[in-house]
């Protein structure tokens, strides 16, 4: 047990990802978003969650997949991101899974079409590939925010 | 045990004592003859002291220690308070306050003191006895007195000299109690001295502790067996003050007695309780000169006893009450919107209720968030009195209106622009004692600080008496620097040369100092006031002085905006920045060198699209046939921002964006609105 990995599973654009569930605030169905002018093009706004205002990151656009609407399955997982709060907009929040520390390969050789530095590692469970999420890059937006 | 969760207590207390010792010694450094003032600095260096052996930082209290023997030394007239000694106390108090400062970031309040106590040590000639012998000369001597017959002997074994058998005189005359406790610890404690300071803390709440055998200190250095005496007169009765030592972990039964004629023995205790002999002190002349000895202690228990009916609260705590109010606000509009909808009559009646409480309630932690500007003022004596020191300048700070109360967080941001306009007033304004000679001024200069409220806003002021603004030296400066045209230079008035001071780059001090002249003062201040949506405003006039003044809105939590809607989008735009609304018609805009201008009474008034700064994308909506304009302020300057719909006023709470939202440009904040929708804040001044 005390080896074991608890991680969340989603999916973005049909690929499946995963989620330490330990940085996993909560997860919730898409609320709506203000739009925030000038900001990152991978944010698509803030949401009101019980009164606080967090911004929501969109995966796909983040990795450079095509946009698509959010329909019924979508989900903001909401992540505590060294104390502060940030959504992530994914296609859809699969499960909870556990898996054995030894199961997951720290070098990212995943044939995916989207840049690696967003990852830590693959896990295996049976057949199933999860690609891990490494926030930290993910959440690093260099900031250049053009004047006027 | 464990001393960390006394840890906070000590550093806050501490940082008070040293603002203290700092105010103080200013004051003696004022009027070097005042008792009263070095009684005062004579208590929190020995305060300090106590608290910092009791948490085991044995450098401030061995510089403290020497302070006081220094200080010792001043009150009894053997040394003379020379603006020698007060320099080295004043290091001492720097030396204390890095202490303080490097045990708040964790360290362990080491630094070398070597040289302060050396020469605290040579400024303090004939050696004063570094501890008073324990306290066996007045506590014990109990016993023999009995012996000794009627007069001085009372019902314990204490024994009180002139000073404090009068204290207890008046005490009792005014209707105190006098108890004599003898406070016992638990022998298997392992800090009894904690124990004492908690003994000693309590007791102070509840009366006044005029002695103790042993004498403090000595029970501060765990100089003591199992059990102390303590003499406290109150108002409250026995059963509550067993209850404050009681109520102590390790602090076993107390023995109580109440001591009433003070100065008979028991057996010739009649009826008359008043009956104090004034003269006729029995003690022994050795005593008495030991007694007089520890008057330091009494004075400064005495003195602390007269405590404010207050509770410290962790400042997070309260934000986060802010917050939950904040909270209730929201919700409450967002009943408002439903009732109205409704139309329900003892719905509306309720929220008219609803309504007076939460504005009641908002009004009650607003003020409970207030802190008076003292805070941030105190500090600057000190750093006026170091800086003319330096510049070899004569300067009197005049603070008026210290009492002035801000919101907590306006308070911690306003101390560094503050700073920024003294050190500006103190080197630039303030002439050389002997220009001001020769310029028929007096030859100390005044720099008046100021702070009062106007309305719904607090006005700062920093004025000096100085030399004023010279207004052709901006004037050439900024055209060197490019700012403005030759041409234009000529034509501009006054009062807009000198808001070109606040422009980056511009200084027109002649020698650059390391404090002020390198051109990066005077733009930070103003940037950092109108983030804090506030103005400054400049008043000069050469050979008089210059005046500055900041004028800050209350609190930066709750505001009243204006809400907007452009295309589908609602945004708030701050009401403090708002001039006033108005509508024109597509034709009334011209347009002067692709800039859209309107003509409002006259004057031009420039134009923003808020849809297109703020990238709104088309809703397709069908505009209305007018065009209505927002038109806001900034200084002297206006613009009028196109809107689509007005939507009307309303008490908004500001959240941040977070993080990762860092920097947006033209966004201040977000709020929350009645219908849990978040709406953007628009950051006016940023459009200008």
């Amino acid at each position: 047990m005390e080896n074991d990995v608890q991680l969340v599973a989603c999916t973005v654009d049909n690929e499946e990802y995963a989620i330490d569930i330990r940085s996993v605030q909560e997860i919730i169905r898409l609320l709506d978003i203000t739009r925030v002018p000038h900001a990152s093009p991978y944010i698509s706004g803030v949401i009101n969650l019980r009164g606080m205002v967090i911004p929501v990151m969109n995966l796909r656009k983040r990795f450079g997949l095509p946009d698509q609407k959010p329909d019924e399955t979508a989900r903001i997982i909401i992540i505590n991101c060294n104390g502060s709060m940030v959504g992530i907009l994914v296609d859809s929040v699969s499960e909870v899974i556990r898996i054995p520390r030894q199961n997951i390969e720290h070098t990212p050789s995943c044939s995916s079409n989207v840049n690696t530095e967003f990852f830590s590692g693959i896990g295996k469970l049976g057949s199933r590939l999860l690609i891990m999420l490494n926030l930290d890059n993910i959440f690093e937006i260099r900031t250049d925010h053009q004047g006027f | 045990m464990d001393m960390t969760q006394y840890l906070n207590m000590f550093l806050e207390e501490s940082r008070e004592h040293l603002q203290k010792l700092n105010e103080a010694l200013l004051d003696l450094e004022g009027s070097p003859d005042n008792k009263s003032v070095l009684d005062e600095i004579f208590r929190s260096a020995h305060t300090l002291k106590g608290m910092s052996a009791t948490m085991g930082f044995s450098q401030i209290a061995e510089l403290t220690h020497d302070m006081e023997n220094v200080l010792h030394k001043l009150r009894n007239e053997e040394i003379k308070t020379t603006p020698g000694i007060l320099d080295l106390l004043f290091k001492c108090v720097d030396a204390l306050d890095s202490m303080v400062s490097d045990i708040a970031s964790g360290g362990s309040g080491s630094l070398s003191i070597d040289d302060l106590l050396a020469e605290l040590k040579t400024g303090n000639p004939g050696s004063f006895p570094a501890t008073p012998d324990s306290g066996s000369a007045v506590g014990t001597t109990g016993e023999e007195n009995s012996e000794d017959g009627d007069e001085s002997v009372i019902i314990t074994t204490i024994e009180f000299n002139e000073y404090e058998k009068n204290l207890i005189k008046q005490a009792i005359d005014q209707g105190f109690q006098c108890y004599h406790l003898v406070v016992n610890i638990d022998p298997r404690c392992i800090m009894k001295s904690a124990r004492a300071f908690m003994v000693f803390k309590n007791m102070e709440e509840i009366g006044e502790i005029i002695k103790s055998i042993p004498p403090v200190q000595d029970i501060e250095e765990e100089k003591f067996e199992n059990s102390f005496d303590l003499v406290v007169v109150s108002r409250e009765p026995t059963e509550v003050i067993r209850k404050g030592l009681v109520t102590i972990t390790e602090v076993t039964e107390p023995e109580i007695k109440l001591i009433t004629g003070v100065f008979k023995p028991l057996n010739e205790l009649p009826v008359d309780k008043k009956e104090v002999p004034a003269t006729g002190d029995p003690v022994k002349p050795t005593v008495d000169a030991k007694a007089e000895e520890s008057h330091p202690v009494q004075h400064q228990t005495i003195s602390r006893a007269k405590i404010n009916q207050t509770v410290r609260v962790d400042a997070a705590r309260l934000d986060n009450l802010m917050n939950l109010v904040g909270e209730l606000v929201i919700n409450k509009t967002r009943l408002e919107q439903i009732g109205r909808s409704l139309q329900v009559p003892e719905l509306a009646e309720t929220m008219e209720q609803m309504d007076r409480i939460t504005s009641d309630l908002q009004n009650v932690v607003m003020k409970v968030r207030m802190v008076p500007i003292e805070n941030v003022f105190s500090r600057f004596p000190r750093m006026v009195r170091d800086l003319a020191r330096d510049l070899g300048k004569e300067i009197d700070l005049i603070i008026e209106g210290k009492e002035t109360e801000l919101d907590r967080t306006v308070i911690d941001e306003i101390g560094d622009p503050l700073v920024h306009l003294l050190r500006n007033s103190i080197d630039h304004g303030i002439e050389e004692p002997a220009v001001r000679v020769n310029a028929g001024k007096k030859e100390r200069g005044t720099v008046i600080l100021a702070a009062r409220h106007e309305g719904n806003n607090v006005v700062i002021e920093v004025q000096d008496d100085g030399r004023g603004l010279d207004i052709e030296r901006i004037k050439i400066k900024a055209i060197e620097k490019g700012l403005v045209l030759p041409e234009e230079a000529e034509e501009i008035d006054e009062h807009s040369i000198l808001r070109l001071i606040l422009m980056p780059g511009l200084s027109t001090a002649e020698k650059v100092t390391d404090l002020s002249g390198r051109g990066v003062g005077l733009d930070a201040v103003k940037n950092k006031i109108e983030s804090l949506s506030g103005s400054l405003h400049i008043e000069s006039a050469p050979g008089t002085g210059t005046k500055f003044k900041i004028q800050l809105p209350l609190t930066l939590a709750i505001i009243q905006a204006l809400l907007v809607l452009i295309e589908r989008e609602i945004y708030a735009i701050p009401l403090s920045f708002i001039a006033e609304t108005t509508s024109v018609l597509p034709q009334q805009i011209n347009r002067i060198q692709e800039q859209e201008v309107i003509l409002i009474r006259g004057d031009v008034l420039p134009l923003v699209r808020l849809n297109e700064v703020l990238q709104v994308p088309p809703s397709g909506i069908p505009r209305e046939e007018e065009i209505n304009i927002v038109v806001v302020r900034k200084g002297e300057k206006r613009i009028g921002l196109i809107v689509d719909t007005l939507i009307g006023q309303q008490e908004i709470v500001i959240k941040p964006l977070g993080k990762i939202l860092g920097g947006i440009p033209v966004i201040a904040g977000a709020t929350i609105l009645g219908n849990g929708q978040v709406s953007l804040i628009i950051d006016v001044a940023s459009l200008f």
